[in-house]
């Protein structure tokens, strides 16, 4: 198996479908001839041709909602927002139109469109550019969201994206984009709806996604210096969702800490907490935690902006707390 | 200077009564000599001494209901005879706190057991073995869902169970020592009789219930089955097969037996020959041999058959061990050497404490048949009634012929109708063709 960084794992998948299907097509600001603000799709145009690696204006309405009757004339767009910061322009037309049209038309019209782009914080932008969208998006009946961790799950959950008959907000760690993993070669599809089990563990289950899983993953090996054995989930698909794999990891360890970056309220920790307690509550040990970012717009200062973020000691202390080791 | 305790004389001993002092304080004593007889929930022991010595104290009064494990007296030297005992004795009456405190096992071997079970990291705090229950009379117990849910699965009283956690709240590492055994668990209802017992008062206040008749004496063993046989009628859903059984060729079988036998060869009995048949039956029926325990089944390889006695005050049932393994004469010396000493309160706990699968015979009563209730954690029992003469048809005639009825209750978690049926049919088998029973 190639070792490869998330970038380039994102990059293969896009460019193995669209050898392989010429109705995919990117759009974008800046993605063709500079390659993109993060170099994701360096390299595709001179592959592909204007035609198929389209530059746009500065104007994401505009272009998402091109996309949007791109695709429901047949093509498979695949939008790059810059950041995820700026499809509050284009929310319009990613919540009345991509995720309804299906649902408004009868099931005759479908809407093949991936959104993809950098997601969540960790790499001083400041309050405007650092928003985690997971739980935004999530909400709305109609869209597919994800929020991989690893270059194997960017590049299986892309190509998965890109064949899906459906709108897919796709949200990249943009804080991973250097790190490096085992891709598995050619056609290796990610199903959605599934988590994925990132460490084997028995005493408490520490779950989260995206930029959060390498990070509680060495909040384990922490851990593990104790004695004390955790379980690592990675959500991964954020809708639909992947109940099952958090429930059973909770009937096995009584106890569960839920990570984001995103704010606390009316979060993803929020629903797995809730679903722990309808589904596993005669399992349950100890109250669900959950270890969230400050409830503060994001700063820019970097020591700030490290104490604004979920953090190894924190995730070990909570972990600690529900193991009732702490008060 | 040695203290001597309450043993635990079988798995399901909390407790034991000290009935008698055998040796009286200043007595000299030698390893094995009996110091005081001591009740367990079914039978009469004798409590030894395990060294030489002297007895310089004893701790509590007789007719104590001491929990296990705790001090009733000191062995020493001529010395230390009477010298201050190093624990207060302790009043039948004053045993009402006890109970709750005797749960906490000594800190030492709490310790050791939460070191070996490091899969459970909670017990790390290595705090629930020091604390004492400190809760007030019907304070909430708090306890995570997780403690509930295990404490009904194995009947754990919660409100004598120390909590670690937050505000008092028992969590995982709290009961789990009771869980795994290691612990004896305070048993729900177990508790009742002795805080009931335990509560003296001078002029009890009258309810409904009182004043109509004179309170009965209950013997303890009762007591005990009185409380085994409401769990189980009230928690296992029983239902009933009953069969007619043909004693013509197993009658004729038995005087032929026992007419070679001979006056001292020890007589085999009906019930010898029930035994038998049921005991080849399990064999046969290896799903009608299991245990039925927090909600799992678990299959009994060895086949021991419990046979329900009437005692003295009680019903007591001790079990023949690999009861299919044993000839005919082996089953009716056992069974009626049990039975012997079961009448004068001389069974072992190893005798009557097990056993997989049981047969209550009414036979000698004159009844026509009965229902009888499952003996858990066992998953049938088999109710034997009288043989009686009936009419038959034989030879397209009627005629008089000796009927037997049997009827299986079963638990329905673990057996359903088909499957008792056909057990059924097998014993039937057995004892309709009693050359089987000599064979087999």
């Amino acid at each position: 198996m190639p070792v490869m960084t998330y970038r380039d794992a994102l990059r293969s998948a896009m460019a193995e479908e669209m050898e392989r299907d010429e109705s995919v097509v990117l759009l974008g600001e800046d993605i063709g001839i500079y390659g993109g603000t993060h170099l994701v799709t360096n390299g595709l145009i001179d592959q592909f041709g204007p035609k198929r690696v389209i530059d746009t204006p500065i104007a994401e309405g505009g272009f998402t909602g091109a996309a949007i009757g791109m695709a429901m004339a047949g093509l498979r767009p695949v939008v790059e927002m810059m950041t995820w910061n700026f499809s509050f322009l284009a929310a319009d037309q990613i919540i009345q139109n991509a995720a309804k049209l299906r649902y408004f038309s009868g099931g005759q019209v479908n809407v093949p469109l991936v959104i993809r782009g950098p997601n969540g914080g960790g790499v001083q932008l400041s309050a405007q550019h650092t928003h985690s969208l997971e739980n935004f998006y999530g909400h709305f009946p109609g869209l597919k969201v994800v929020s991989p961790a690893t270059p194997a799950d960017v590049k299986g959950m892309m190509i998965r994206a890109i064949r899906d008959p459906d709108p897919v907000i796709f949200l990249e760690a943009g804080a991973l984009y250097g790190t490096k993993g085992e891709v598995l070669d050619g056609d290796a599809e990610v199903e959605f709806g599934k988590a994925r089990v990132a460490r084997e563990g028995t005493d408490v289950t520490l779950v989260s996604y995206g930029r959060q899983v390498p990070m509680l993953l060495r909040a384990a090996d922490q851990m593990a210096d104790d004695g004390l054995n955790a379980e690592v989930i990675d959500i991964r698909s954020i809708r639909p969702f992947d109940s099952d794999t958090i429930v059973e990891s909770v009937r096995k360890t009584h106890r569960a800490v839920v990570v984001q970056e995103q704010w606390r309220l009316f979060s993803v920790g929020s629903e797995v907490a809730a679903i722990i307690q309808e589904r596993a509550f005669d399992d349950l040990d100890a109250p669900v935690e959950r270890v969230s970012g400050a409830e503060v717009p994001a700063p820019y200062a970097r020591n700030l902006e490290i104490a604004a973020f979920p953090s190894v000691d924190q995730v070990v202390s909570a972990a600690r707390r529900v193991l009732y080791l702490e008060a | 200077m040695a203290e001597v305790i309450m043993p635990k004389m079988g798995d399901a001993m909390e407790e034991g009564t000290l009935l008698k002092w055998l040796k009286a304080v200043g007595d000299e004593v030698a390893e094995g000599d009996a110091l005081a007889e001591i009740e367990t929930d079914k039978v009469t022991l004798e409590l030894e001494a395990q060294e030489d010595g002297f007895l310089t104290n004893t701790l509590v009064e007789e007719g104590a209901v001491v929990p296990i494990g705790e001090s009733v007296a000191i062995i020493g030297t001529q010395d230390e005879v009477g010298q201050s005992a190093p624990a207060p004795a302790v009043a039948p009456e004053e045993r009402q706190e006890a109970p709750a405190e005797a749960e906490q096992v000594p800190a030492s071997s709490a310790d050791e057991a939460s070191e070996a079970a490091a899969a459970q990291p909670a017990e790390k705090s290595g705090e629930s073995a020091q604390q004492v229950v400190d809760r007030k009379p019907g304070e909430r117990v708090r306890a995570s869902p997780l403690v509930k849910r295990l404490a009904q699965e194995h009947g754990i009283d919660l409100s004598q169970v120390a909590g670690t956690g937050p505000g008092g709240r028992i969590i995982n590492g709290d009961i789990q020592p009771y869980v795994s055994g290691e612990k004896s668990a305070p048993q729900a209802a177990a508790q009742e009789t002795p805080v009931e017992a335990a509560t003296p008062s001078p002029s009890p206040a009258p309810s409904a219930a009182e004043g109509k008749g004179v309170k009965v004496d209950m013997p303890k063993i009762k007591r005990t089955t009185g409380k085994r046989m409401s769990e189980s009628k009230l928690g296992i859903p029983h239902y009933y097969v009953t069969s007619d059984v043909d004693m013509e060729a197993a009658l004729a079988f038995r005087k032929e037996a026992n007419a070679s036998l001979g006056e001292d060869g020890g007589r085999v009995s009906v019930n010898d020959l029930v035994v038998k048949a049921a005991a080849l039956a399990l064999r046969d029926n290896p799903n009608v041999n299991r245990t039925f325990v927090g909600g799992e089944l678990y299959q009994q390889e060895s086949i021991d058959v419990n046979i329900a006695i009437a005692i003295d005050g009680g019903l007591i049932a001790p079990f023949v061990p690999g009861a299919d393994q044993k000839s005919l004469g082996e089953i009716s010396r056992l069974t009626k050497d049990l039975g012997k000493r079961a009448r004068v309160g001389g069974l072992t706990l190893e005798e009557y404490q097990g056993g997989t699968f049981t047969i209550s015979n009414l036979g000698m009563f004159d009844v026509d048949e009965f229902i009888a209730v499952i003996n858990p954690p066992q998953v049938a029992i088999l109710a034997i009634g009288s043989v009686q003469e009936t009419p038959v048809v034989k030879n397209g005639e009627v005629v008089a012929g000796p009927r037997m009825k049997i009827t299986l209750s079963a638990d329905h978690r673990a057996l359903d109708g088909a499957e008792v049926a056909t057990f059924l049919q097998s014993v039937k088998k057995y004892l309709e063709n009693p050359m089987m029973l000599a064979l087999s």
